[in-house]
């Protein structure tokens, strides 16, 4: 267990700094100066900005220099603000998003999870069609469309909440559902698989001859043992979530991490955008690497290589 | 009664004729899918449809006495009427050529970037099967790194990196889409290579080519086609994102996510706007997804008779 998880801990790392690196090389491979859009600046002014934000050093230097700040838990400045930096916009904008983030997961895991419960249980019945058609819809109609639906019919039409903003916990409601919703079906749809499959298997068929009521094998089998090909996907869907929807945020005007990274690829702010892509990499791989820990804990079965 | 004589029990004796005549007709893999597949209703309504909106993408832009980018002054913001069917923007284009032609944009990007898609990852794939051990390792592990952070992601920085426009677009999602390809076909290819009927054939004198021909291609076939149905949709769905957030294809150019970005800005005054080309964008999406279970089950090899 000890080896297995140190195995893992090297892996996130190697993952983070391939990934960190990916993106400095990218944002570095912007043809151009970052301040050369800016209207005409005179060659002193323009040596003093990049000696300023240490661009006239060689490329592996600024890598060198960027990389051990962001061990530090320095992720930058903003080249386009002054006095902006990654860290001010990620502790405005990261709770903002995991409130929202949490929020949706809860909902769409919890009634995800409990959709595909009822399916599996009654497979080929009038419930199980209506998760299997909510799951396909889910699936197949983008976030933005479900978030415009809701905008109009529950915020502008009948005003039981806000069309935009963010504040109060009314706020919440629309961009919540709108995000939940696609994690409703996703999950749904695989918890229902994987309880079909638990239900195909010998041990129910035991369970159920050993005289086991069909509540108690849906209970303590069939439940228990479907769940555990969620907790990947959920890991995945948490992470992803936490760090914020590029479109939900942008739809609903919220102001989370989601909608200052588009607004800094708006504006071009290579600096903030590599340091909030490095952001979002630490959190995706510090999850993913809890969610492969606990699977092994969760399921004996797995093997430890 | 009928009385038995020695001579009713004579052998039949072998007759070449006999040994040789086939019972029933040879058909292919492909034939008996086919069959399958038109079984299902549900798989063969959404191909149906499907054909439907690229045939009107192809041709509605092309009979209608509207141009896609012609502004009408006079006619600014009309409701869907007998002369504009799904209404006119706030430029008074007509949105019924601009869903079509919205349709042949976003279409046609998913379709060239999937391709793509497909073309790398069948490489990959097979090259990481086929030589196996420490290659297949680092190739491996190279993907997982990369999809750690979701694909959106990569698309967007190289979007900043590229700029916007409708090649840079395709050239994105081209190079960022292809795990999931390469994933599949290298383990196919995996378990072809240790299959016994491989060996049979090898041991048997069949070439490299005719176990290509044979054995390899009909074997990923079916999970190449299954996967290239879930990958168009996901490549709409970005495309859609994208220029939904404004960072995709550049105006007066029209796409699904650019018209119901439009769309939405309007939405509580006009709500029409924005219902066609999202009504558009879900039902192909949906269509595909259809299509795709369908053919899961069709080009199931197990399942066949």
């Amino acid at each position: 267990m000890v080896k297995y998880t140190l195995k893992r801990l090297l892996m996130a790392v190697v993952t983070l700094w391939v990934i960190i690196t990916m993106t400095f090389v990218l944002m570095h491979a912007i043809p151009g100066n970052p301040f050369a859009d800016e209207k005409r600046i005179q060659p002193e002014i323009m040596a003093n900005l990049n000696a300023k934000y240490g661009l006239d050093k060689p490329l592996i230097e600024q890598y060198g220099i960027y990389m051990s700040n962001l061990v530090r838990g320095d992720f930058g400045v903003s080249l386009k603000y002054q006095n902006r930096t990654v860290n001010s916009l990620i502790a405005q904008g990261f709770p903002v998003s995991m409130t929202l983030g949490a929020a949706a997961c809860l909902i769409g895991i919890g009634i995800g999870i409990l959709f595909g419960i009822i399916a599996g249980i009654n497979r080929g019945r009038l419930p199980d069609y209506a998760v299997i058609i909510l799951s396909i819809l889910g699936v197949s109609v983008p976030s933005f469309v479900f978030a415009s639906i809701f905008q109009y019919i529950f915020g502008a039409k009948l005003q039981w909440a806000p069309v935009a903003g963010w504040g109060a916990p009314v706020f919440l409601i629309l961009p919540t559902l709108a995000l939940g919703l696609r994690m409703i079906a996703y999950i749904a749809r695989m918890m229902r698989t994987s309880m079909l499959d638990v239900l195909s298997q010998d041990y129910i068929k035991t369970a159920r001859a050993k005289g086991l009521t069909e509540g108690q094998v849906i209970r303590r089998h069939t439940i228990r043992n479907a769940i555990t090909p969620i907790i990947t996907v959920a890991g995945v869907m948490v992470a992803g979530t936490l760090v914020g929807s590029f479109v939900i945020e942008n739809i609903f005007n919220i102001p989370g991490m989601g909608k200052y990274l588009v607004n800094a690829v708006k504006d071009s702010d290579y600096t903030v955008i590599l340091g909030m892509t490095a952001f979002y990499a630490m959190i995706l791989v510090a999850v993913t690497f809890v969610v492969d820990i606990l699977y092994v804990i969760v399921d004996p079965r797995v093997k430890l290589d | 009664m009928k009385e038995l004589t020695q001579e009713l029990f004579l052998p039949v004796g072998k007759n070449p004729d006999n040994a040789n005549r086939i019972t029933r007709p040879t058909t292919t893999y492909f034939k008996d899918a086919w069959r399958r597949l038109k079984q299902n209703k549900i798989a063969i309504s959404s191909l149906i449809l499907l054909a439907l909106i690229l045939l009107m993408a192809i041709f509605a832009p092309l009979f209608s006495q509207y141009d896609y980018s012609s502004q009408d002054m006079f006619a600014v913001n009309q409701w869907p009427s007998a002369e504009h069917w799904f209404g006119t923007d706030s430029l008074g284009r007509d949105l019924f050529v601009r869903c079509w032609s919205g349709a042949q944009v976003s279409l046609f990007i998913a379709f060239v970037s999937t391709m793509v898609n497909v073309l790398i990852g069948i490489v990959y794939g097979g090259i990481s099967g086929y030589f196996g051990g420490r290659v297949d390792m680092v190739m491996m592990r190279l993907v997982e790194i990369i999809y750690s952070v979701p694909d959106l992601l990569w698309v967007i920085l190289l979007m900043v990196v590229m700029g916007p426009g409708l090649h840079t677009i395709i050239i994105a999602i081209s190079i960022t889409g292809w795990g999931s390809m390469a994933r599949i076909v290298r383990g196919q290819v995996l378990q072809l290579k240790q299959s016994e009927y491989v060996m049979a054939a090898r041991t048997l004198g069949a070439g490299g080519g005719r176990i290509i021909r044979k054995h390899l291609i009909p074997n990923t076939m079916g999970p190449i086609i299954i996967e290239l149905t879930f990958s168009i949709p996901s490549a709409i769905f970005t495309e859609a994102t994208l220029s939904y957030l404004s960072l995709g294809v550049p105006v007066p150019l029209a796409s699904w996510g650019t018209l119901a970005n439009e769309g939405a800005r309007v939405l509580q005054l006009m709500p029409y706007q924005i219902l066609f080309p999202a009504l558009l964008l879900s039902l192909t999406m949906l269509g595909f997804n259809l299509l795709g279970d369908g053919l899961r089950d069709a080009l199931d090899p197990k399942l066949r008779r």
